[in-house]
């Protein structure tokens, strides 16, 4: 079968590659993985109890701590010499999550990234810009093999050196962009400091992810580099970029390659699973990986599944863009906060630049929470009472939609860290 | 008739007001007058100078934030009262005052003094029917 019509199969279709594959994939954990045997054998599950896709409910789920405790390579299923590749994520506490690859895992790997590329619009022909990261982190090699998967150009550039990329987008006629969000908004302000206009470049198409990032940054990224921005979603404990993709037909929703990676929404405080179109915990389950498979993944991050069919002809579920994560979730003063939000209430106000960062901290029992922004050129003035109506105005805003105080301060530009990896956007000082 | 102003946002942080002089400095721009309008929480310098482009290109390249405005320069006689007569024609005229400041010119008997008014047409009528000097930028410049 090929992908064209692997993506095209009516839902039942699909069902029964996936439950056959979930029986399978459950019976060798089982059979080769003492901790996931340990687990199963606690909830009283065997691999034959796994009779239909919703028997899913019944497996225990795998937690970045399972991950954590069976440092580096417990939980493989496969001896060591037959694993070709490890990644690591770096951890902010503690050890680090460290998956492997058999040959065929990076094999598949390529496939479904190039999949990816394909519902992107990218081709052979095309000259792929990879300005994601190189090294243990999945998302610079994992693209990287993708785009030469369906042919296309691979320039691995990496990240970093912002003004050479700039300088390499420009001659070599890039016309695919893999960065993260900031990275390329990063991209786009260095243009403009050294007088590169988009027209110069030969972009149509930027793939952003390993970070979160809202509809508003979307349209900025489009509009400073005259491209087309899509989302793309992975992660190393799943397999890395290539997990879920939008095509071009839609801006709700990336595709999941559900035929290897299977997506549950579960209520993020009672952990069951959820029907399709309401919003909780993204779990995934990967139902081909041979070296590191990982059953019921509970990713922490916050998002819907779509079923409804897609106007691009795919019946591949779709996973609506990541809104929040479980554990970004700041309590503040009882209240729950998604900085997701704070950025949604910076970019309705005219000129402000989606550059914020958060802060939390305790004065005595009190949390106080300060939103740093940088005031851009648009919305300077070189009168106090309009900068002070400015942050009065967001301030207002932002009481209206979490509910909490939050103080404004205006910063200088670009002295709030863009990071070329994941932007750091809340401090939290509370000692909880 | 109008003088431009540069203004520039400043973080309530020591040595940024030096990171802008240093810069001035740096790229041949002279201060003519300069102030500081501040909060508890950020400021803004507005400066007169005599290379107004350059000076923004300068602080931008640096990542400042910058902002040009244009305000009048108005002669007032450096002696006591001075200032007062001219802040009642402007009453009288009906104009607000957004901001004001001052410099003293070395090489005469008079002062200037930096007006940003709400209607700048309206304050321009108002002082040249009052007879006061209205100084162009390069006057400024050549004081
Ligand atoms: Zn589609």
């Amino acid at each position: 079968m090929n992908w064209q019509e692997l993506e095209t199969l009516p839902r039942t279709g699909l069902e029964s590659i996936q439950l056959l594959r979930l029986q399978k994939l459950v019976h060798r954990v089982y059979e080769t993985v003492a901790p996931y045997k340990a687990k199963m054998d606690e909830a009283g599950i065997k691999p034959g109890d796994i009779q239909t896709l919703a028997d899913l409910k019944k497996l225990p789920f795998t937690t970045k701590d399972d991950l954590r405790d069976n440092y580096p390579f417990g939980l493989f299923t496969v001896p060591m010499d037959e694993v070709v590749r490890v990644h690591a994520s770096s951890g902010t506490t503690g050890k680090p999550t460290v998956v492997g690859y058999t040959a065929a895992d990076i094999e598949m790997w390529a496939s479904v990234m190039g999949r990816a590329l394909t519902m992107a619009g990218v081709n052979k022909g095309d000259m792929v810009h990879n300005a994601y990261g190189y090294g243990l982190f999945t998302g610079g090699l994992g693209a990287h093999y993708g785009v030469e998967h369906i042919g296309a150009t691979v320039i691995p550039v990496s990240g970093g050196n912002t003004k050479r990329q700039i300088t390499i987008m420009r001659d070599f006629g890039s016309t695919v962009l893999l960065a993260t969000p900031s990275y390329a908004l990063n991209l786009a302000d260095a243009m403009a400091d050294v007088g590169v206009t988009p027209d110069q470049l030969k972009l149509k198409v930027g793939i952003h992810g390993a970070e979160p990032w809202s509809e508003n940054m979307r349209e900025e990224v489009e509009r400073k580099l005259g491209i087309r921005a899509v989302d793309i979603y992975g992660l190393s404990e799943v397999i890395g970029p290539g997990v879920a993709m939008e095509c071009l037909e839609t801006d709700k929703g990336m595709h999941i390659l559900e035929d290897h990676f299977l997506p549950e929404i579960v209520d993020p405080d009672t952990f069951e699973p959820l029907p399709y179109g309401e919003a909780g915990e993204l779990v995934f389950t990967t139902l081909t990986k041979e070296a590191f498979p990982i059953i019921r993944y509970r990713t922490k991050d916050i998002s819907r599944l779509i079923v409804e069919p897609c106007a691009c002809g795919r019946t591949l579920v779709r996973m609506e863009k990541v809104t929040g994560r479980t554990d970004d979730m700041l309590i503040i003063r009882g209240v729950n906060v998604f900085p997701s939000q704070v950025e949604h209430v910076l970019m309705g106000v005219e000129g402000v630049e989606p550059h914020y960062q958060i802060e939390v901290n305790r004065q005595g029992n009190l949390d106080t929470m300060s939103v740093l922004v940088e005031v851009s050129e648009q919305v300077f003035s070189d009168e106090i009472k309009a900068l002070e109506a400015l942050t009065s105005k967001i301030q207002i805003e932002i009481k209206d939609l979490l509910g909490v105080t939050a103080k404004v301060k205006l910063v200088e530009p670009r002295t709030i860290a863009r990071s070329e990896g994941k932007a750091q956007r809340v401090i939290d000082n509370r000692q909880l | 008739m109008r003088v431009e102003q540069i203004a520039v946002f400043l973080e309530s942080k020591s040595g940024r007001l030096a990171d802008i002089t240093r810069t001035l400095a740096d790229n041949d721009i002279n201060i003519r007058a300069l102030s500081v309008a501040d909060t508890a929480d950020f400021g803004i310098l507005r400066l007169i100078v005599d290379k107004v482009d350059k000076a923004k290109e300068a602080l931008k390249a640096n990542n400042f934030t910058v902002g040009k405005t244009n305000v009048i320069a108005v002669e007032v006689p450096d002696r006591t009262g001075g200032l007062a007569t001219v802040l009642e024609a402007a009453v009288k005229g009906g104009l607000n005052i957004e901001y004001m400041y001052a410099f003293v010119n070395k090489s005469s008997e008079n002062a200037v003094v930096i007006f940003r008014f709400d209607d700048m047409d309206k304050a321009i009528a108002v002082m040249q029917e009052k007879e006061y000097t209205i100084l162009t930028g390069e006057q400024i410049s050549a004081l």
